[in-house]
């Protein structure tokens, strides 16, 4: 089910306030983040989070695309190691 | 045969049935559609008069919807997207794996298509 309009979208409040203190000094920093739940509004255009995955923080740059996607999205928590330790192994 | 908005040419059905032919109307749309245009649902598409053909023709295109060649295109465009910005689900479609969080241990089939068993390689040297 989404999620009510009511409410708008759900954005963590202390990102918003690294942003806008990072706008009035006019510095660009990355911001370390675990908010993977926080949508990408865009104020957050031109910025770059470290998202948390669970492991290493992920750097994401945000474009203009990625508004409305969640910063989650952008960190992969899950890594595929290949198949195929048969084929080395069992054959010898 | 009718021909309707250049390639599609639905069969000798019933014309409800025959509109969802083209690629982006469905069975809830093509009876909308013929509402809108004002024809008979049960006649037989053949049997349609240029008048009714062009009827549906401009209801069609009234209604907005994308048909065909636009909506392919769109659709494309939505994965390109998708996948240029290197988020989970274009990474999902990239790979040609479930997007929305389905289990792939098993099933997923539709996604990965038909198995492709690897199996045991037995040693060649010995026997």
């Amino acid at each position: 089910m989404g999620r009510s309009l009511k409410k708008g979208p759900f954005v963590a409040g202390h990102l918003y306030e690294k942003i806008d203190k990072m706008n009035a000094a006019a510095v660009k920093k990355p911001i370390k983040t675990w908010a993977r739940s926080s949508m990408i509004v865009p104020d957050f255009v031109g910025h770059t989070f470290l998202v948390h995955n669970g492991k290493i923080f992920a750097s994401v740059f945000v474009t203009e695309n990625m508004v409305g996607h969640k910063l989650g999205e952008f960190s992969p928590t899950r890594t595929f190691k290949k198949h195929g330790a048969h084929t080395a192994k069992v054959t010898k | 045969m009718p021909r309707l908005l250049g390639v599609d040419i639905p069969g000798d059905k019933r014309v409800e049935a025959s509109l969802p032919y083209i690629y982006g109307i469905g069975p809830k749309t093509a009876k909308r559609v013929l509402e809108q245009a004002n024809v008979d649902v049960n006649i037989r598409a053949k049997d349609l008069t240029p008048t009714q053909i062009g009827d549906i023709i401009s209801a069609i295109t009234a209604s907005k919807l994308p048909i065909e060649g636009d909506l392919r295109r769109e659709i494309q465009g939505n994965l390109k997207r998708l996948q240029a910005i290197n988020c989970y689900r274009g990474i999902r479609h990239r790979r040609g794996l479930p997007v929305r969080g389905q289990r792939t241990s098993t099933n997923a089939r539709t996604r990965k298509g038909p198995r492709k068993t690897v199996g045991v390689q037995r040693a060649k040297d010995k026997k």
